[in-house]
């Protein structure tokens, strides 16, 4: 069974890959110009947003259920990841199961699209639960952190994640510029094309910086540039995939720039407590799965909640 | 056959899938025996991701030496540990016979080893001091290379005791081959012995301070 994606839908994805074809020449062309100069990592990274991008592309136009299993495994490798950067206490390991246990049963709740529980699962029943298993293990030498950076990581990598895939199941009639297909491809394409945005803002005119103590490569002038170029975007794509008329468009561009600017900034902070670079190295030339999707873990909810809060009757 | 199907459909994908491992310098791995892999040894899980980290179709030639006290300790494990992983048993205790024959012989067949010369899996995440046989065994076999392999985070996944493993992922660094042939061991096995523990330690030193808290 193959989802019917609607023309903008298709016009938006033939856009991506045009994208895509201009960045890989683009890349190209430099390294002939400037063979002393390594692009090795910006090769990589093209090469990477291609394969993101195919991925994405496929689990979106199968059907709504692979979408959802594949966002659940994102959450999966998100949290894996994150569990394999802090330090975590051996006494443990059962809880951290049970931690893993909340993600099949998070996604369950968008499959039966039982918002209710969807929205309380893992800030209540999980957050209650996890510190019971800590106490029946019975250590109590690092408790605090333990059961706090646990939960903390649930809820950006499972919590925050899963409001994509709740996107995806909203009822079509939400929006009838291509249904919660649209939304989703809006909410992801837009927060991948800002930080894309800010990063070449910065690196054409970054001067001031924003946050110099957490990440010295952000800068007024990326952040601006990202936020600005983004809301147009934002504008001109909304007529085409979402039911938000012009002042609505703005809002949800400076929603998607600014809220990715903040998550991107968080996982830099966390990057730095822990001491390391990158959270991984699953994708060449971009690093882990969580310096991929960290701009995702705000936009998904805010954007899901603006959307919710004006659109569901 | 059974090796070869247990590996395909249920190893490889579970590895993928709740490990997750990143590799550095694969290359430097063996593309043909006869070789001998040497790692530091925390988890059941380090002998199922050396395997299938060496090309597939060099799966029926590797050989992991493995304990005979405790594989082959009841019928179906022993029956597991030959038939699906093709271990080379060898007695840990006891002096009747040299045990190091065996492995001789499957060098001599161009087989590769895998070998952890802490014996044991002992703490998780720690290292223990390497036993003598691995540098006897080079002594007597001076031309097969022997490749060092520093394996990280697979004993928070399944640890020595635990039935339940928990996903995280792991890191694999492997390092430069040596023979016993080569003159600074004058053929001497505790130098050679001595030598490979601190190439061991030191690709340990690569890797990131994720253990335990």
């Amino acid at each position: 069974m193959i989802t019917e994606l609607s023309d903008h839908v298709f016009w938006t994805l033939v856009a991506i890959y045009g994208l895509l074809v201009m960045a890989s020449i683009i890349v190209g062309v430099m390294s002939k110009i400037r063979p002393e100069t390594d692009f090795s990592e910006l090769v990589a990274r093209v090469k990477t947003w291609w394969v993101m991008v195919a991925v994405f592309t496929l689990v979106m136009v199968v059907n709504r259920n692979v979408s959802l299993v594949f966002f659940a495994f994102l959450s999966f490798l998100a949290l894996k990841e994150y569990l394999s950067l802090i330090p975590t206490r051996r006494a443990d390991r059962r809880v951290l199961f049970w931690a893993y246990l909340s993600i099949p049963v998070q996604y369950f709740w968008v499959f039966d699209q039982y918002y209710g529980m969807f929205i309380i699962f893992v800030p209540v029943y999980i957050f209650l639960l996890l510190p019971l298993r800590m106490i029946l293990v019975g250590e109590t030498r690092g408790f605090l952190k333990a059961v706090g950076t646990l939960h903390w990581g649930l809820m950006v990598t499972v919590f925050s994640i899963s409001h994509l895939a709740f996107l995806l199941v909203l009822p079509d009639a939400v929006n009838p510029n291509g249904g919660a297909a649209a939304l989703v491809l809006f909410l992801v394409g837009l927060t991948q094309f800002n930080d894309v945005a800010q990063y070449c803002w910065g690196k054409a005119f970054g001067r001031h910086q924003v946050v110099p103590t957490v990440s010295p490569n952000k800068t007024v002038e990326g952040l601006l540039g990202g936020m600005i170029t983004t809301t147009v975007l934002a504008v001109v794509l909304a007529p085409r995939l979402t039911p938000f008329g012009h002042r609505e468009a703005l809002m949800a561009g400076i929603i998607l720039s600014l809220g990715g600017f903040v998550g991107d900034i968080v996982i830099s902070a966390v990057k730095r407590d822990l001491d390391i670079k990158d959270s991984g190295d699953l994708l060449p030339g971009h690093g882990g799965i969580l310096d991929r999707i960290d701009s995702l873990t705000y936009t998904a909810p805010l954007f899901f909640h603006f959307v919710r809060y004006l659109y569901l009757p | 056959m059974i090796k070869q199907i247990f590996f395909r459909l249920i190893v490889r994908p579970v590895l993928i899938l709740v490990v997750g491992v990143n590799v550095r310098r694969r290359h430097l791995l063996p593309e043909r025996g006869p070789a001998i892999v040497v790692a530091n040894h925390n988890s059941h899980l380090d002998t199922a991701v050396l395997m299938t980290l060496l090309p597939a179709r060099l799966l029926n030639r590797v050989r992991p030496v493995a304990a005979a006290d405790y594989f082959l300790s009841n019928p179906l494990l022993a029956w597991f540990s030959r038939t699906a992983i093709g271990i080379i048993p060898i007695r840990r205790k006891g002096d009747d016979g040299d045990p190091l024959e065996a492995l001789r012989s499957a060098l001599d067949d161009e087989q590769i080893l895998i070998l952890f010369p802490e014996g044991t899996r002992g703490e998780p995440e720690e290292m223990a001091d390497f036993k003598s046989g691995i540098g006897r065994l080079a002594m007597q076999c001076p031309n097969v290379p022997v490749i060092p392999v520093y394996l990280h985070g697979l004993g928070k996944i399944l640890p020595k005791g635990a039935f339940l493993p928990v996903p995280f992922f792991s890191d694999v660094f492997v390092g430069e081959a040596l023979v016993g042939g080569d003159p600074r061991f004058d053929a001497d096995p505790h130098r050679f012995v001595e030598f490979l523990q601190d190439r061991v330690t030191a690709l340990a030193g690569e890797a990131p301070k994720r253990a335990w808290d």
